[in-house]
């Protein structure tokens, strides 16, 4: 067994061990089922309110096309929350406890140590996004129609894409950063500027965001395809566990 | 060749000079105490010398190796265990030693025996399922010794392995470095003196990043500490036993004299002259002496003597 292989499994064992995968998988499951019920129930919702009746009718009949637009809301924004928890203290943490330095002595190389945290947190994200596409595909299809299933796994894919990039920031942040509150705050920070630049005319069809775009388009009919997005946002991806690896690297422990 | 070689090694924090241009051999199989006050550059010394932090001039090797920061060649070759080790919480002793042979690369086969045989030396066998979390400080200590023997290292470093713990645990911790003799070369900082004179053969005494000598114990003992004349006068005579000691302290072959209750401690310059004044000087003074001895000298008196008297740099 390579020391890489050995980091991983010790990582993904990590995110067992400490329910870090639990946790990530119920709340995706959470609002992975709950999105199609909102959509599906707002009306009947907001008929049990005072007045509410009158409100109601002024919704439209809700349609499987704002199942999804929950669904993609929901599990991007959750999804990014996270991102940010399960990786800001993933280098930064195991500095301040003096793990790092424990292991760092021996053979493991420091690309390894970071590269085998980046796989299993993206592991958590991956498999708490399957889980919760299965469940809100299979709550769709009881509440609406079943959607495509290739088309469910694409959108699933682009969510996927689109949350790797807090995951690669967060983890350069938690090397540059002194502390796992510090790492997550500068993760924060960057994914806010990303955003506020995401909405500038023009500029938002090269940046993370537009991949829930496209998801969405995938499923609610010819959408846009946004490759320029999923370039940069691999790109950001690249860079965030370049740069991690070149700290660390000149980093004393 | 030599386990440990360092020369003229430095360290800056800021305008802090850690280390000061160090130099410093250490002979394999040899169980090497590295001796100094807080502050006297043993941790540095150490996370140089394990790829933790990167040196300023010179150069060190370690089991032939030259040392570099972040290097895989050296860190096959030793075992480290810091002053508080940190291990992962959630995990059990078992796993933990477990994950260290999987990166070393131990096969699957001699995994579960390296584990067994680890734990059973350090003598955690019969928690090794359990998480240590809730392991004690000595376990903590323990197990760090275990994890950092993993690999059969030719040079073990262990940084102030004893200091946070209480006697029980020291005492546990000291006799598996002795039982290390032989088998690796140890190479342990610590302030503490009397774990130095119970399990090191060789020290080293370092102070504001320089080393100040290295020698045996014995050697060291013989050349630089001074004899010590004890003198115990009984009960009843301590303050004609203070008023002596005034006098005698004026002598030139006198160094230094201290009175504790009625016993009263003569370090002097000249053994011949005290042996035959400091005797025949008490009498004149009236004191009924119970024990007159000279002792030999400690490890704690040349320490001091080294560093300067507070023992600080």
């Amino acid at each position: 067994m390579s020391p890489l292989t050995a980091a991983i499994r010790k990582e993904w064992l990590e995110q067992v061990r400490t329910h870090r995968l639990l946790i990530s998988v119920v709340v995706l499951v959470f609002f992975g089922l709950l999105s199609p019920l909102t959509a599906r129930y707002t009306p009947d919702l907001f008929k049990l309110l005072p007045n509410g009746a009158a409100m109601a009718q002024l919704i439209p009949p809700p349609t499987i096309k704002d199942a999804f637009g929950q669904y993609l809301k929901n599990v991007s924004q959750f999804g990014i929350v996270l991102a940010l928890l399960l990786t800001m203290g993933a280098v930064a943490g195991e500095k301040e406890r003096g793990t790092a330095a424990m292991m760092l002595v021996k053979p493991l190389s420091r690309g390894a140590f970071l590269g085998a945290k980046f796989v299993a947190i993206g592991g958590t994200v991956a498999v708490s996004l399957v889980a919760a596409g299965v469940a809100g595909y299979y709550y769709t299809m009881l509440l609406f129609q079943a959607p495509d299933p290739l088309r469910w796994i694409a959108l699933n894919g682009l969510v996927f894409g689109y949350l790797m990039v807090p995951v690669a920031a967060t983890l350069f942040f938690s090397v540059v950063a002194k502390s796992p509150a510090a790492a997550g705050g500068m993760a924060f920070a960057t994914l806010a500027v990303l955003a506020v630049v995401g909405s500038i005319p023009g500029a938002g069809g090269y940046l993370p965001g537009a991949l829930l775009g496209w998801a969405g388009g995938v499923m609610t009919g010819p959408g846009t395809t946004h490759w320029a997005a999923l370039a940069v946002s691999l790109g950001i991806v690249a860079a965030g566990l370049a740069g991690g690896w070149w700290q660390l690297t000149r980093q004393e422990l | 060749m030599d386990a440990i070689r360092i020369e003229g090694l430095t360290k800056s924090y800021g305008a802090v000079r850690a280390l000061d241009g160090l130099d410093l051999t250490v002979a394999p199989g040899t169980v090497f105490g590295f001796l100094g006050p807080n502050g006297a550059g043993k941790t540095t010394t150490i996370r140089i010398l394990t790829g933790l932090a990167r040196g300023g001039e010179g150069r060190a090797w370690v089991a032939g190796a030259l040392v570099t920061a972040g290097q895989r060649d050296v860190a096959r070759r030793i075992g480290h265990l810091a002053e508080e080790p940190a291990f992962y919480p959630w995990m059990t002793a078992a796993e933990l030693v477990d994950y260290v042979a999987r990166v070393f690369g131990l096969a699957a086969s001699d995994r579960a025996a390296r584990v067994g045989e680890l734990l059973e030396l350090v003598g955690l066998a019969d928690v090794g399922r359990r998480r240590i979390g809730g392991f004690s400080r000595g376990m903590r200590q323990r197990l760090g010794l275990a994890q950092a023997l993993v690999n059969r290292p030719e040079v073990l470093f262990l940084d102030e392995p004893t200091s946070a713990l209480d006697p029980g645990g020291r005492k546990e911790v000291l006799e598996l470095i002795e039982r290390l003799r032989g088998q690796c070369t140890v190479f342990m900082s610590t302030h503490i003196l009397a774990d130095v004179e119970r399990v090191c053969d060789t020290i080293g005494i370092v102070a504001k990043g320089k080393l100040v000598t290295q020698a045996s114990r014995e050697t060291l003992a013989a050349r630089y500490a001074m004899p010590v004349f004890e003198l115990d006068a009984g009960p009843g005579s301590t303050d004609q036993l203070a008023r002596w000691a005034e006098t005698i302290r004026a002598a030139p072959w006198v160094d230094t004299v201290s009175v504790e209750g009625s016993t009263a401690r003569v370090i002097v310059h000249d053994t011949t002259i005290a042996g035959r004044e400091l005797l025949p000087s008490a009498l004149r003074a009236g004191l009924m002496l119970i024990r007159y001895e000279m002792m030999r000298p400690s490890l704690e008196e040349v320490f001091l003597r080294l560093v300067g008297g507070s023992g600080h740099p």
